[in-house]
């Protein structure tokens, strides 16, 4: 994996992700107050931090699922064209831009969010057939192949409410990847699992991470974010207090902040 | 003579043909249908625009609605019917008479399915509103993740997800809307219970007729429970058992 050994990513390779000087306010409270994080083709960044650090609000900022109040995202390359609201903040100035980067994103929920009413084969064929535009034949074979790959092969006419939580957290990754994602964000993917079912799930990221798939990973998994990241990003406080790789987060923490963090979450 | 309770009831006059009444009844019911049917479609056409309309518009929209739910919901509907049937085709002979097209004959099962859709759809509106409301946001929040715009979102995601949250409210509307139509008699619509007064009155067998009208109603409501239980099936298929 080339970009494990240096902490800074390697510059030849093409910016997937590019976020500079993101705030984001809820009214007077201010959760994420200047971040700048540039994630390159093949990066596996793992986000962590305290509950109320900002790192889910930051993961959901970069598809626009929260809006930020000021700074600009940028996705291979292109900036999503942001325009002032009118009420101090920001919003997009071209939706149509939006959702077209969105739908190269693949998104993996805390809680899944599989659409109900439909089968799993249905939830992975749903975007790339009335999204992407992808055939209908076409869309469901890929989509076959995914399930396959996360073990869901047999469950395909299974609605979601019948699965168990690992079983919908793996088709909801098979959902992402099946819109062939230029970077996938995972929002804490397994804080919503028993502890006996989070192995699974995390199983099926490792072997993403280990196709140098970019990725965004909110966790609180901290032995599975120093095996599979190649690089850490520890926010506190809605600032970075911390970047680097995992060897020098994880073994020669210099913030305070870090070091207790690191400390509690054993 | 008296003593023979079965001479009581002459089921001649439940005969199809003259002077058979069975046939009016009948024609009587499948008008009724057709104002419920009508005037349930409008009603749930106006619902579902009014309950986007009160979730997701200006404030003027949800204003404009409120008014519209609360006066609607607030009036007896034997007075509503009366108002908009007499004033609203006053209204609109005025209008067409303004504008030079001398007085415009409206259709009884016209200005019926009006009268029962505006009803409706001021009930089926908060039923719809309450449902949106109950599909969980993460529902609709993976879908502008994947890049559907508002209007796909809405159609592929939010109405299918809300349908069995309001189909129970839904379905009580129906069968209500099936005995409003009743109401129409009073302004002399041909409607079962008209068709049926007329026959009592002119036959003097008032039992008879009124009990018949009575099966004929409850027919309609178990064939309706009979479709209602299928498209609920159909709706809740994701859920799991409880």
């Amino acid at each position: 994996m080339p970009g494990i050994e240096g902490a800074a990513p390697m510059t030849e390779r093409a910016e997937a992700i590019a976020v500079t000087n993101l705030h984001k306010r809820f009214g007077a409270l201010e959760v994420l107050k200047g971040i700048s994080l540039t994630a390159y083709e093949g990066d596996v960044i793992a986000i962590i931090g305290g509950s109320g650090s900002g790192k889910s609000t930051f993961l959901r900022c970069i598809n626009m699922l929260e809006v930020p109040s000021e700074g600009s995202v940028a996705i291979r390359g292109e900036p999503i064209a942001m325009k002032q609201d009118g009420l101090g903040g920001l919003a997009p100035s071209d939706r149509r831009q939006v959702q077209r980067l969105r739908s190269r994103l693949g998104m993996v929920f805390q809680s899944f969010n599989l659409w109900q009413h439909m089968t799993i084969i249905q939830n992975v064929i749903e975007a790339p057939v009335h999204v992407l535009g992808v055939s209908k034949a076409e869309a469901v074979a890929r989509g076959e192949a995914l399930l396959r790959r996360v073990g869901l092969f047999e469950k395909r006419d299974a609605y979601p409410a019948f699965l168990s939580g690992g079983q919908q957290q793996r088709a909801a990754i098979a959902r992402a990847l099946a819109i062939q994602p230029h970077a996938m964000l995972f929002d804490e993917p397994t804080s919503a699992l028993d502890p006996e079912l989070v192995g699974e799930v995390l199983g099926v990221i490792g072997d993403l991470a280990k196709e140098k798939r970019t990725m965004l990973l909110v966790t609180h998994e901290m032995k599975f974010a120093r095996n599979v990241a190649n690089h850490i990003v520890f926010l506190a406080h809605g600032v970075i207090e911390e970047q680097g790789p995992p060897e020098q987060i994880f073994g020669a923490p210099k913030s305070e902040r870090l070091k207790k963090f690191i400390h509690s979450s054993h | 003579m008296a003593a023979d309770p079965a001479s009581m009831i002459d089921w001649g006059l439940l005969a199809l043909d003259p002077p058979g009444w069975g046939g009016v009844l009948l024609a009587g019911l499948m008008s009724s249908i057709k104002i419920a049917i009508g005037g349930y479609s409008l009603g749930l056409v106006l619902g579902t625009g009014g309950a986007f309309g009160k979730l997701y518009g200006g404030p003027v929209t949800k204003d404009l609605l409120e008014i519209y739910t609360t006066v609607v919901r607030a009036v007896p509907e034997l007075v509503l019917i009366l108002l908009l049937y007499y004033a609203g085709t006053d209204l609109l002979n005025r209008l067409a008479a303004s504008l030079g097209y001398g007085t415009v004959d409206i259709s009884g099962l016209a200005a019926g399915i009006f009268v029962i859709g505006v009803v409706q759809g001021a009930y089926a509106t908060e039923v719809m509103r309450g449902a949106i409301l109950a599909v969980p946001p993460g529902q609709i929040e993976a879908a502008r993740a994947f890049g559907m715009s508002p209007l796909l979102a809405l159609r592929r995601v939010t109405l299918p997800a809300m349908l069995p949250h309001a189909l129970p409210g839904l379905s009580n509307l129906w069968l209500i809307t099936t005995k409003d139509t009743a109401l129409l008699a009073v302004v002399g619509f041909s409607e079962l219970t008209l068709v049926t007064r007329q026959a009592a009155g002119s036959t003097k067998a008032y039992m008879l007729f009124f009990c018949a009208a009575g099966v004929l109603y409850l027919a309609l409501t178990l064939v309706s429970n009979l479709v209602i239980r299928l498209i609920e099936a159909r709706a809740r298929r994701g859920w799991a058992a409880r």
